[in-house]
């Protein structure tokens, strides 16, 4: 008969976890989610690099490359690339404060503080991304 | 040493993650999908190659996309062991996490060189 | 009033089978009730074979810690009336071997708890002729809020990490290492830089935040491990960019 054993001690039960226990609860599914963005930022940096080895291979590889992304079905795809890239972005900003303590003259800036800077920044970077991509257009 | 190997890839998942959120949604939103659905022309093929070439913007892109890399890395590497519970493949998945990342930064480092 | 709310507790005694099971109680409702009162009043009038911790009653010694469906909670700070019309399921504190019933075995935190050094560190003490040490309120406003953890282990709970990698040190420990580093009168974050600079320590969190959802002190543990990894990462560049600084 089992019980409590004389020489080992209490006989406990160790609960299995469930191996999708991210489905269980929402801001589990929601963490999972914002941890697999990350395949969309390799994705866009991949991108990033075939861009690059068409404009070394020539004008014709750029042009066959931007007809490839032209496709619906890859418009399609990218769209949703996109909006997991847009994902990461969001949730770093807010997450950011967490991690960073900012001093300004000696005080802590507030975590919305943090935040806003984030934007900011996200803004100021983007358009000098544009702006290197389109050619300095407005 | 004092600090595990991690640190080190924690630092450059923290890059990676800081460069690609501040840059990527308006690199992707251009380049992957407002231009090809035609919403803006395309930049021209000798333009462009003249941007990228500009050696600030070699070593810019050459960083960019190293260090999204390694963030992949670092970050699907945990999603495999906690997602589904992959620990018992600890080192394999570290390695074809990083090696990965590894063989993409050779990768940006070569189109990088190889542009005009 | 006549209402009643079912329980259902998840029990578990070693003598009567190796498997836990679930069992109903019907209690009544009081407005004013917790949680734990009526984990109480079952086991005063319904069933004294119930085993639960509690103590204080008024959520500031960690002991009643349990999974009311399925969330970790202070069990003397849940109202009763917030789990109607019911049933309502009572579990143990989830990532932790379960003794008996709802008590689950708390050793593995207290040896990871013990192994960050949670106290103040001095390489020598300060002789009492120089007087006591000085801290400004700024300075104490820097590991207050690391201070209030109760050791209730919620966030143990709340982690994902906690079942899936066993030898995650965990949120609280490293809360509590925190506490001491910020504290200005230790001299002790190096040693536990090293305790805790690992893949078992800091490396090993992924930022879910739960445990400081489900923080009844409003510690905020996941800031401190955040903070913690910036921290090593600082020390880190420090050290291969500025080998010459030597050790801080």
């Amino acid at each position: 008969m089992r019980g409590v054993g004389a020489v080992r001690g209490p006989i406990v039960h160790r609960e299995r976890f469930p191996i999708f226990w991210w489905l269980g609860k929402l801001s589990y599914t929601r963490f999972i989610a914002r941890e697999l963005t990350s395949l969309a930022v390799v994705y866009t940096a991949g991108g990033l690099a075939a861009l690059l080895w068409t404009l070394g291979r020539g004008e014709e590889a750029y042009r066959a490359f931007l007809e490839w992304l032209a496709a619906p079905a890859a418009v399609a795809f990218h769209a949703l690339v996109l909006a997991a890239v847009v994902f990461h972005a969001l949730t770093w900003f807010h997450l950011a404060p967490t991690a960073l303590v900012v001093r300004l003259r000696g005080r802590k800036v507030p975590d919305g503080v943090v935040v806003a800077g984030h934007y900011a920044a996200w803004l100021l970077a983007s358009v000098a991304a544009a702006w290197w991509l389109l050619g300095g257009r407005g | 040493m004092k600090h595990s190997k991690d640190v080190v890839f924690w630092s450059l998942f923290s890059s990676g993650g800081t460069v690609a959120a501040l840059f990527f949604p308006a690199l992707a939103g251009l380049l992957l999908v407002v231009i090809p659905a035609g919403w803006i022309e395309p930049p021209a093929h000798a333009d462009l190659a003249r941007r990228a070439g500009h050696p600030v913007a070699r070593f810019a892109l050459f960083a960019a996309i190293g260090l999204a890399a390694f963030h992949w890395a670092h970050r699907f590497r945990y999603t495999l062991y906690d997602g589904l519970q992959l620990y018992h493949l600890y080192g394999l998945i570290a390695t074809i996490c990083y090696g990965g990342a590894a063989v993409l930064t050779v990768a940006a480092a070569w189109v990088v060189w190889s542009l005009p | 009033m006549g209402e009643t709310l079912r329980l259902e507790v998840r029990r578990y005694i070693p003598e009567r089978g190796p498997e836990p099971f679930w069992q109903s109680y019907e209690v009544p409702v009081r407005r004013e009730w917790m949680v734990l009162d009526a984990v109480n009043y079952v086991k005063d009038r319904l069933d004294g074979s119930l085993s639960h911790r509690w103590a204080c009653r008024m959520g500031v010694c960690g002991s009643c810690g349990m999974m009311v469906n399925g969330e970790p909670c202070l069990t003397c700070a849940t109202p009763v009336t917030g789990l109607l019309p019911g049933p309502a399921r009572i579990e143990p504190l989830r990532g932790f071997p379960v003794i008996r019933d709802l008590v689950v075995d708390i050793e593995d935190f207290v040896s990871k708890l013990r192994r960050v050094k949670p106290w103040i560190v001095r390489r020598s003490p300060k002789p009492l002729s120089e007087g006591e040490h000085l801290q400004t309120p700024a300075e104490l406003e820097e590991y207050a809020p690391f201070a209030m953890c109760i050791n209730c282990l919620l966030c143990y709970a709340a982690c994902p990490i906690v079942p899936l990698e066993p030898d995650f040190v965990g949120p609280a420990a490293i809360a509590l290492a925190q506490r001491y580093n910020l504290d200005s009168r230790d001299e002790g974050a190096r040693e536990r830089m090293e305790v805790l600079s690992r893949s078992d320590g800091i490396w090993a969190c992924t930022f879910v935040g739960e445990c400081s959802v489900v923080c009844p002190k409003e510690v905020d543990p996941a800031r401190a491990i955040q903070r913690y990894k910036v921290e090593a990462a600082m020390d880190w560049w420090r050290s291969v960019l500025l080998p010459w600084r030597g050790e801080s």
